[in-house]
């Protein structure tokens, strides 16, 4: 169904205003409470007891030297937890059973009067267990990998077109490189936490959520109660990344330690431990192989990557599935291989499948064109496909050689030499890399109430959440200019499963799938205002709209952002030190909602991507089968000093087949691309190809 | 387990058990006389026990910078400092900042430049800029301020001063380079009132 065109509201128009965010004075003055900084009188706090094992069965746990600790009112084990449902997510299935399945599994939680209290009795836990062979390591030829029916995003796990295996053979120019990603962890700033009471049979959850709405659901299921019986709230919320999409221990911990009390309880996950329980990047040994003619055109394109997921679910990082859509590529294979290990579970994390397949794609298309000696702003433009390649289907909008084109140009991209290793200042080794991004539209029905006051003011209701994008702030945009109103007569609500139901904080589909839905009802609000005669009563008007029956139809066109990243680095030949000295990223990513706020996320997205091209990385030890970089101080992310000027621009892209913004997602392409842009540019400093990221200096110093 | 730490113009702490002491903690310009866990963190005093939760804990391990706090005007990270040993301190968090409905130049400036996002981190970075400022005033180098500049006199916060200065503190939203400009920008400010002023230092900290 093609959207309603879209008003464009009162002069000046709101959409894509820089408005400042709605709940910025909270946050600058500390006001903003978080999912932590709510203490019910009488709460009490939850301290977990992580597996000091990789695989086995806890065959017993001792508390008496915990529970009489002073302060300590409980601690819970599978032995005396409160049963729970059956769940589609058995990562929230805790302290159900004496199985461990990965180390860090949680296997008790003891709960006291104080902080300090619950920390000392979760240390006096005496867990002892029957341990049995585990396995950590991740290989590309490792014997129990399968080919999965589908990937995360319920793709295809595996896709052929044409001929590979004689396109590439038959190809004059060929690259076959294999390039790794370790495991990556979100680590957003705020730990997962919650806050839970039980008052009169309702469970009511502060909870650090990307989607209240899910955890509703989730946990009503696990308490076997009607969802109306149970409240979740993430007003403010410190960051996901893809880690809060779904519900985390924590919120089952603390309803389950409240019931069992009879006080509210809160828990907030240690740092240090929420490597193993909130999910993370799975790694990946990424394959690529292209088969081009002379000119540049690639004949033959196979994208096959191994990975690794837990043995308590399947999640397979869907990193060839970029492969499918970027560039013209008549005989293609794409193929995902997954092994169960005796690992934490994997999960989202920002831009899934997108931000390490397009690191070995866009890395492989560099090789390609030093290899032909033909620029690689030009190669990619060779590659420009009509359609998308892997149905066929024609693109909704499609501006890549545009991003490419404009990002060349303010980057100052030419004049190039394309010689590696020649600009050298002192020690340093200088070079520039360029990659293209890509994501798709995703959008998800959703509710939202439009409400007129007899006053003239507005409220809007939906339950989308803020994790730093303005949600808030842009909603309200989208609400002024379908009421045509000015925007400081609306006020909007936001961050509680008690508002009608939206879908989560991710996938780059918040501000579409609520703006729709928002959009929608303003518009039926207006309509019903104009066939109202005179004064609104007292109670004023609401309407209430959902957009499932609009979302639920498959697009006939194939939906995505796209972006180009340039970056300059200079390589330190004395220490291997690699420091980024500018980037700059040009996307078409549909119309710009807010152009304060959505630079932030482009800039936020492509700093990501800079700590994942060369400081973030997370390994799994083989002897204890923990991850051993499970903290900040040993998974670095980019501090101030490591990010220089980083430039954000996009493109004035009107797309008619989105939704009635015009909007595509933003959150996540800027991560897409950044990597192989500063990896590219690494290559052309030095004239090393390194393919193992992040490209810290042990790696980088052993070439120079 | 007494403590040690007795300045001049508190009582010093008092054991009142084993486990814990009484003493005197003036949080924003307001003393507390609160009776403590020996375990117990500045952060988890001002967050469990005061209710002031601007103060942020992101790691508990000093690894972050979410929990930056002003001790006697000096930045620091309060998940590392026990409570106890503090007693008699002057502790400004960042809803001491702002003078009634006026905000502080540092809020001001990272509203108006949008240097947050999920603003966790925000808290801890506004009160390590105040902190930079001040001490920057103060003469302190960096490791990035140039050999051989004048030992006390004050350093000019240029872009790489402030993005070095304030590495303590994590963003993982990536508003870095906006954080960079509002520092920067209230910085400029002050120097400008500094040459007629007498400088910058301590601006804003309640004392």
């Amino acid at each position: 169904m093609s959207p309603d065109p879209f008003p464009l509201g009162p002069h000046p128009h709101p959409l894509g205003a820089p408005l400042v965010r709605r709940e910025g004075r909270e946050k600058v003055t500390g006001t903003a409470r978080y999912a932590a900084e709510h203490t019910p009188p009488g709460c009490a706090y939850g301290w977990p007891v992580p597996a000091t094992v990789a695989r086995g069965r806890i065959t017993a746990v001792e508390t008496d030297e915990a529970l009489a600790l002073p302060g300590v009112c409980a601690v819970l084990t599978h032995e005396n937890a409160p049963r729970l449902a059956a769940t589609d997510d058995p990562t929230l299935s805790v302290l159900q059973e004496d199985r461990v399945p990965h180390r860090g599994w949680y296997v008790a939680l003891a709960v006291a009067d104080s902080l300090e209290a619950a920390r000392a009795a979760a240390e006096a836990v005496r867990v002892t267990y029957e341990t049995g062979e585990h396995d950590v390591g991740l290989s590309a030829d490792h014997p129990r990998l399968y080919e999965p029916e589908t990937a995360n995003g319920g793709y295809p796990g595996t896709r052929e077109r044409g001929d590979f295996e004689g396109a590439f053979a038959a190809a004059p120019v060929t690259v076959d490189a294999t390039y790794t990603v370790p495991p990556l962890h979100n680590h957003p700033m705020e730990p997962h936490a919650s806050t839970a009471r039980w008052t009169d049979g309702h469970l009511t959850v502060h909870d650090s959520s990307q989607g209240s709405t899910r955890v509703c659901e989730d946990l009503a299921a696990l308490f076997k109660l009607d969802k109306d019986e149970v409240t979740v709230v993430s007003e403010h919320v410190g960051g996901g990344f893809g880690s809060k999409g779904t519900p985390r221990p924590q919120a089952v911990l603390a309803a389950m330690a409240a019931r069992h009390i009879g006080r509210p309880v809160k828990v907030s996950l240690p740092r240090r431990e929420m490597p193993a329980v909130v999910g993370h990047r799975a790694p990946t040994v990424q394959r690529v192989r292209l088969g081009a003619r002379d000119d540049g055109v690639i004949t033959a394109l196979s994208h096959e990557i191994a990975t690794h997921t837990s043995t308590v679910k399947e999640f397979v990082e869907q990193a060839a599935v970029p492969a499918r859509i970027m560039y013209t590529s008549p005989n293609s294979r794409t193929v995902h291989r997954v092994v169960p290990l005796d690992v934490p579970s994997p999960s989202w994390m920002r831009a899934p499948g997108e931000a390490p397949g397009m690191y070995a794609l866009e890395s492989a298309v560099d090789e390609l064109a030093v290899l032909l000696d033909i620029d690689p702003v030009e190669l990619r433009m060779r590659n420009e496909p009509d359609t998308e390649p892997d149905s066929d289907r024609p693109f909704s909008s499609r501006h890549l050689v545009d991003c490419l084109r404009e990002g060349a140009e303010r980057f100052g991209w030419l004049p190039r030499d394309p010689r590696p290793a020649v600009r050298r200042q002192g020690d340093l080794l200088l070079g520039t890399g360029v990659a293209a991004a890509t994501y798709p539209v995703l959008i998800v029905g959703s509710d939202a109430e439009a409400h007129a006051d007899a006053d003239g003011s507005y409220r809007i209701r939906v339950n989308a959440t803020d994790i730093g994008t303005g949600a808030r702030t842009v909603l309200v945009q989208i609400a002024a200019a379908a009421l045509n109103v000015p925007e400081d007569r609306i006020r909007i609500e936001i961050g509680s499963s008690d508002l009608p139901p939206a879908f989560l904080a991710g996938g780059s589909a918040g501000t579409g799938s609520w703006g729709w839905v928002v959009h929608k009802a303003c518009t039926q609000l207006v309509a019903r205002l104009r066939e109202h005669h005179g004064p609104l009563p007292a109670e004023g008007l609401t309407v209430a709209a959902d957009t499932r029956k609009e979302t639920a139809e498959q697009s006939p066109y194939s939906r995505h952002s796209f972006g180009a990243t340039f970056a300059e680095v200079q390589v330190d030949t004395a220490t291997g030190e690699v420091r980024v000295r500018r980037m700059l990223g040009v996307y078409a990513a549909g119309r710009i909602l807010n152009s304060r706020t959505a630079r932030s996320q482009f800039i936020g997205g492509m700093t990501m991507g800079l700590g994942m091209a060369l400081m973030e990385g997370s390994g799994l030890d083989p002897a204890f089968g923990d991850f051993a970089e499970c903290d900040l101080a040993s998974y670095h992310v980019p501090a101030c000093a490591d990010v220089p000027l980083i430039e954000a621009y996009w493109l004035d892209e009107e797309d008619p087949h989105l939704n009635p913004m015009g909007s595509k997602g933003i959150g996540e392409i800027g991560i897409v691309g950044t990597a192989a842009a500063i990896g590219n540019a690494v290559r052309h400093a030095t004239g090393v190809r390194l393919r193992d990221l992040p490209l810290t200096p042990d790696k980088v110093l052993r070439h120079l | 387990m007494e403590s040690t730490h007795q300045p001049a113009d508190a009582g010093g702490s008092r054991s009142v058990s084993d486990q814990c002491s009484e003493l005197v903690l003036y949080v924003n310009g307001k003393p507390h006389t609160l009776t403590l866990d020996h375990r117990a963190t500045v952060l988890d005093v001002l967050r469990e026990d005061l209710g002031l939760t601007g103060a942020k804990k992101g790691c508990d391990h000093g690894q972050c910078g979410a929990c930056t706090v002003l001790v006697d005007g000096r930045r620091a990270n309060s998940c590392l400092l026990l409570a106890v040993a503090q007693d008699g301190r002057r502790i400004t968090t960042v809803e001491g900042l702002a003078e009634g409905e006026r905000l502080h130049p540092l809020q001001e400036a990272f509203l108006e430049r949008d240097a947050l996002q999920c603003g966790y981190c925000t808290p801890g970075q506004i009160c390590s800029a105040v902190g930079v400022l001040a001490e920057a005033a103060d003469g302190f180098p960096s490791h990035v301020t140039p050999p051989g500049t004048g030992s006390g006199a004050p350093v000019e916060l240029t872009d790489d001063e402030i993005r070095e200065r304030m590495s303590g503190n994590l963003c993982r939203c990536g508003a870095y380079p906006r954080i960079v400009e509002a520092v920067g920008d209230v910085s400029a400010r002050a120097g400008a009132a500094s040459w007629t002023s007498g400088g910058p230092a301590g601006q804003g900290v309640a004392s």
